[in-house]
Parts: structure tokens; C-alpha cells; sequence
């Protein structure tokens, strides 16, 4: 399935990326490259095929729902590129 | 004594014969040496080596020292270490000092391992070549000119050229066992939930696996003597403790039967690789061992589907990266949304971009069905090829690579030639196997690998048939004379 550069700005605004105009030619002639890889798959009939989501080919377990983490907040938040009050700091949202 | 295996090692520290400390000071001053050219380390940890292996030996003088106390081994950047930069190979995470150990690291350092520093690698563990990272590529020890392979070159390398006596890895579609390769060096992906994954920074999380790199099926057995286990913070990781893998590596191989894939053999391979191989299954074939003919028939779409799954389950996993929590935030964001994108675009380098995009495409509305759901269901047919070939057969053995380490540059400008490196490795994760790369031979002075991959969780099987091997050839003891 061959991409045009528009499709290519819109999933890359899904994933929040930002392409520079004069590098979205190239960015879609490789990702159109890979799909051509990709669509290999499309040369097996699977419809009486089963997904495989994972090799356990099982559900997660779970544990009792308790309090296991204790409170590091100045520790996690020293990564942190902007901080204050121990709240993280983001460009302002509301007017 | 760095040319010496870890079984070696573990020895002499335990006869007095060399301290932990003289050894890490050796290790050091190679790496002092030699890294300018390899470039296998992103951060060296010299003094809190250095106290490690002062505990270390005061443990080894107290009679509480386990087998690999003493020993130093360097992580690969994928793992989280306390209060040391953790990279990843990305810009995105040049500055993050993480605040806690991967449940890897902390059972190393539990068993009183000494860690000399932090591997380079490919971008969030994202390349065949280690030409992704930020921090710039690694050389092959065998020819500088030469890739290590990846994403685990950083950590094939050192164990290569004796910048450690062991190491870390992590394998998502042969990013242990592809390097290690290429390095002449033993690499070990174990099956898929054998080692937690606690601290061990996320690529695709139905694939990725953390292994040992090192000299030998002996050195690797004791490695992974240390990593599996269960661990109830990763809940992926297998609740069955794991067996002593040393205690099986002397069975014998006779009757054992050796399933040999014609897709493995095929169009692609080179003339030296498939020469090395057939002279190594002869060797199996004297101690006892039977080879038969087996058919992995969906094989050759295992990349289709990888590159559709991984890249997918990446998309979802990268997306924590936004400038906000930790990371990269690029300067003077004008509003969320270019605080979003602007830290993603600059801190993410080409290759993993171009994965994220592939990955939110495949996952988009109306795309779903086409790429993911029909990615899955190869999945299973590939899952499908290796339970019916287990049914006749104890271990697969073919070659590692279709050729032996390339040049710096030779194919990092075309995305799906790269891919195509990893074609005999990549079904392997898909099924969730345990493989395992040997060196077995050599082509123009480069080493040839030689995979063996076993059925869920026979790792032991594994690194028996591995050992054997490793008893009647000395390939894995050939070391390249590293150039300044």
C-alpha cells in the first residue's frame, strides 16, 4: 500500500512527531519501502488462523490489590526537566 | 588473565590466585586503552567498580562468595542502573540517572558482580549494526572497519576484545545472538518470560528478552544461573524457578536429534557460512548426534510480521516519551502540543521514528485488520512451523547470519536490507523460543555463528548441546588482536 506525504503527516501527528517539510518526501519513500516488505504477509490465506498476541499465548496474571509502592516522589521527579510543588511543569493549557 | 573465560576466572578468585580488585583494575586500564577505537562503552563506573570489588573480595575472604562474585561484566544501556546514566543509545535519555536498579542488574549485584560500565547500542535497542546510537557506532574488534552487529554491539564487542568478562544483552529479533555473531562471541536469548524485564527499558513488549553475551556455553550457563527466576514485579516473567543450567552441560549428545531447516540453507547464505556449518553439524554428528531435514515453511515472512509487531508494540511503548516526566524537553516550547513533538522529533534519532510512524500506521483505524491482526495470525502459522518440527527433533541448528560482520556504512541507507539481516533469528522471538548464537568457524578472518534454538524453556538442552560443541572445537576461544 503506497503512502502520498499527507498520510504520512497525519500518522505522524497521531504519533506526535514532527516532520520537516523538505525531509516528508524521503520520510514516506522509506516507510512506503517497508510496507512493500510488509504486505509480503498478505501472500498467505490466514482466515481460519487464530491471532497470536504473545508466546504464552495467555492472559497476564494478577496480583491481590494491595499497597505495594511506597511514596518517591523528589526521587522520580529528579529526572524530571521541570518541576514545581512537586507537580510537573507543562506550557500553560487554559487561558 | 583477561583472555580467560568466566569459568576461569571464578577459579582463580576463589584459589587467592588474583584479587577482584587486580582484575577490575585490569579490565579498566584495557578499557582505557582500547575503548577510543571500539567505542563498546557509553559510561564507564571505574570507582564504584573499584568498590565492588573490594567488597567483593572481602566477601571471597569471609567463604561467602557465590560462584561469579568478583567477576566483572558491563551492561548494556538498555538496563536501568541506580544513580548511573542510562542511556538507551538516545538522545532522548542522554541525561536520565536512573533512580533504581533492572531486577538483572540487582541480581548481579547480589551475587557480588563487579560492573565496569554501561554498553553501547543501537536506539532503544532498534538496528542490526549499532549505527543508530547516539552516541556514535561501535567498531568489530575482528576489523574496525566492520559493524559488531546490534543492538547488543556495544556488549559483543567488549566481551570480544576484553573489555569485560562478560555482559548483558537483550534480544527483540536477534539482538543478542546476531551481534554475538558477528563478534565471535556466545549469545544467549533465552525463551521469552525466562528473565524478568523489571528496569529493562521497553521496546516490544511481546518480544523483547534479556540474555547473557560471553565466551562460552559454560560462562553463559553461569550467567543465566544468576538472571532467571521469577520476580513478581515483572508480570510477564515465568513463576517456575529456573534449573541449575552448569548441571547438564556434560550429557551426552548421543541420539540427540538435530533438526536442520532448509530455509536456513537457502538462496542468501554465503558459501563460507553454510561451509562452517556443515563441518559443524559433521562434529555433532561424531559425538552421536543425527541430523535430519526439517521444514520451517512460514519462515520467510517472520520479518513481514516483525516489522508490522515490533514497531507497533514500540509505538505504544515510546509514546512515555513526551518531554514532560523525564527525558528530553527541547527549549522554549510555545504550547503542549510542540512541547510534545518538538522533544519526540529532536530526541528520537531517524530509525526510531520511522519505526513509531510504521507501528501508529499499523495500528491506526482501518488499517488494524490488514497489518496487526494479519501480522498475529503469521505469528501463529511460525509458532505453528516450530511445534510441528519439535515434534521430531531436540534442537534446530543453522546459521546465525546469512554472511559474517559487514562494513561501517555498507547498508545503513536502506531500512529493509537491514531488516533482512535478522531472517533467521526474528521467528525465533515471534515463537518465543530460547536460541543461542556460537562461534563456528571463520571466513576471511571474520567469525561465523552458528544458532541452535530449543523448545520453551529448554535452555539447558540449549547450552548442553552448546558446551558439547565447545569441547571438540576451540572457535570460541579464538580472540582478534584489537588495533589502537
Amino acid at each position: 500500500m503506497a503512502l502520498d506525504n499527507s498520510d504520512v503527516e497525519k500518522i505522524a501527528h497521531l504519533a506526535r512527531l514532527h516532520i520537516n517539510a523538505e525531509d516528508t518526501l524521503e520520510v514516506t519513500r522509506r516507510i512506503s519501502d517497508i510496507l512493500v516488505l510488509i504486505d509480503q504477509m498478505q501472500t498467505v490465506d490466514t482466515s481460519n488462523i487464530a491471532p497470536l498476541a504473545h508466546p504464552f499465548d495467555a492472559v497476564q496474571r494478577l496480583r491481590p490489590d494491595e499497597v505495594t509502592e511506597t511514596d518517591q516522589r523528589e526521587l522520580l521527579q529528579a529526572n524530571a526537566p521541570a518541576t514545581q510543588d512537586g507537580l510537573y511543569l507543562v506550557p500553560k493549557v487554559l487561558e | 588473565m583477561l583472555a580467560n573465560t568466566v569459568a576461569d576466572l571464578a577459579r582463580a578468585l576463589s584459589s587467592r590466585k588474583i584479587s577482584s580488585v587486580e582484575l577490575t583494575q585490569e579490565y579498566l586500564q584495557r578499557i582505557k586503552h582500547l575503548n577510543g577505537s571500539l567505542n563498546a562503552y557509553i559510561t564507564v563506573t571505574e570507582e564504584q567498580a573499584l568498590a565492588q570489588a573490594k567488597a567483593a573480595d572481602e566477601r571471597i575472604a569471609k567463604g561467602k562468595a557465590q560462584v561469579l562474585t568478583g567477576i566483572p561484566i558491563a551492561h548494556k544501556d538498555i538496563f536501568c542502573t541506580r544513580d548511573v546514566l542510562t542511556t538507551c543509545g538516545s538522545r532522548m535519555l542522554a541525561n536520565f540517572i536512573s533512580p533504581y536498579d533492572a531486577a538483572v542488574v540487582e541480581r548481579f549485584n547480589q551475587a557480588g558482580v563487579v560492573t565496569l560500565g554501561k554498553t553501547n547500542m543501537d536506539e532503544f535497542a532498534m538496528g542490526s549494526s549499532n549505527e543508530t546510537s547516539h552516541f556514535g557506532p561501535v567498531s568489530n574488534p575482528w576489523d574496525l572497519a566492520r559493524v559488531p552487529g546490534g543492538s547488543s554491539g556495544g556488549s559483543a564487542a567488549a566481551v570480544a576484545a576484553g573489555l569485560c568478562a562478560m555482559a548483558t544483552g537483550t534480544d527483540t529479533g536477534g539482538s543478542i545472538r546476531q551481534p554475538a555473531a558477528f563478534c565471535g562471541v556466545t549469545g544467549l536469548k533465552p525463551s521469552y518470560g525466562r528473565v524478568s524485564r523489571w528496569g529493562m527499558i521497553a521496546f516490544a513488549s511481546s518480544l523483547d528478552q534479556a540474555g547473557p553475551i560471553c565466551r562460552s556455553a559454560e560462562d553463559a550457563a553461569l550467567q543465566l544461573n544468576v538472571m532467571a527466576g521469577p520476580d513478581p514485579r515483572d508480570s510477564t516473567c515465568l513463576d517456575i524457578p529456573a534449573p541449575d543450567y552448569t548441571a547438564t552441560l556434560n550429557d551426552s549428545l548421543q541420539g540427540l536429534r538435530i533438526g536442520v531447516p532448509a530455509q536456513h540453507f537457502a538462496e542468501g547464505l554465503n558459501s563460507d557460512v553454510e561451509k562452517a556449518l556443515r563441518e559443524a553439524l559433521a562434529v555433532f554428528e561424531k559425538l552421536g548426534a543425527r541430523i535430519i531435514d526439517i521444514d520451517l515453511p512460514h519462515n520467510h515472512l517472520s520479518v513481514s510480521a516483525y516489522y508490522v509487531i515490533a514497531p507497533a508494540e514500540a509505538s505504544a511503548n515510546l509514546s512515555r516519551y513526551d518531554g514532560v516526566r523525564f527525558g528530553y524537553r527541547c527549549d522554549n516550547p510555545v504550547n503542549l502540543e510542540d512541547l510534545y513533538k518538538r522533544s519526540r522529533s529532536e530526541g528520537f534519532g531517524d530509525e526510531v521514528k520511522r519505526r513509531i510512524l510504521v507501528g501508529t500506521y499499523a495500528l491506526s483505524a482501518g488499517y488494524y485488520d490488514a497489518y496487526y491482526l494479519k501480522a498475529q495470525k503469521i505469528r501463529r502459522l511460525i509458532k505453528q512451523d516450530f511445534d510441528q518440527a519439535f515434534k521430531s527433533v531436540d534442537v534446530i541448528i543453522g546459521p546465525t547470519t546469512p554472511h559474517t560482520a559487514f562494513r561501517v556504512g555498507e547498508k545503513n541507507d536502506d531500512p529493509v536490507t537491514m531488516y533482512l539481516e535478522d531472517i533467521y533469528t526474528i521467528a525465533v522471538n515471534l515463537a518465543g523460543l530460547p536460541g543461542i548464537s556460537i562461534p563456528a568457524g571463520n571466513s576471511n578472518g571474520l567469525p561465523v555463528g552458528m544458532q541452535i534454538v530449543a523448545s520453551d524453556f529448554a535452555e539447558a538442552k540449549l547450552l548442553n548441546v552448546a558446551h558439547q560443541f565447545q569441547q571438540q572445537t576451540d572457535w570460541h576461544l579464538h580472540k582478534p588482536e584489537v588495533k589502537q
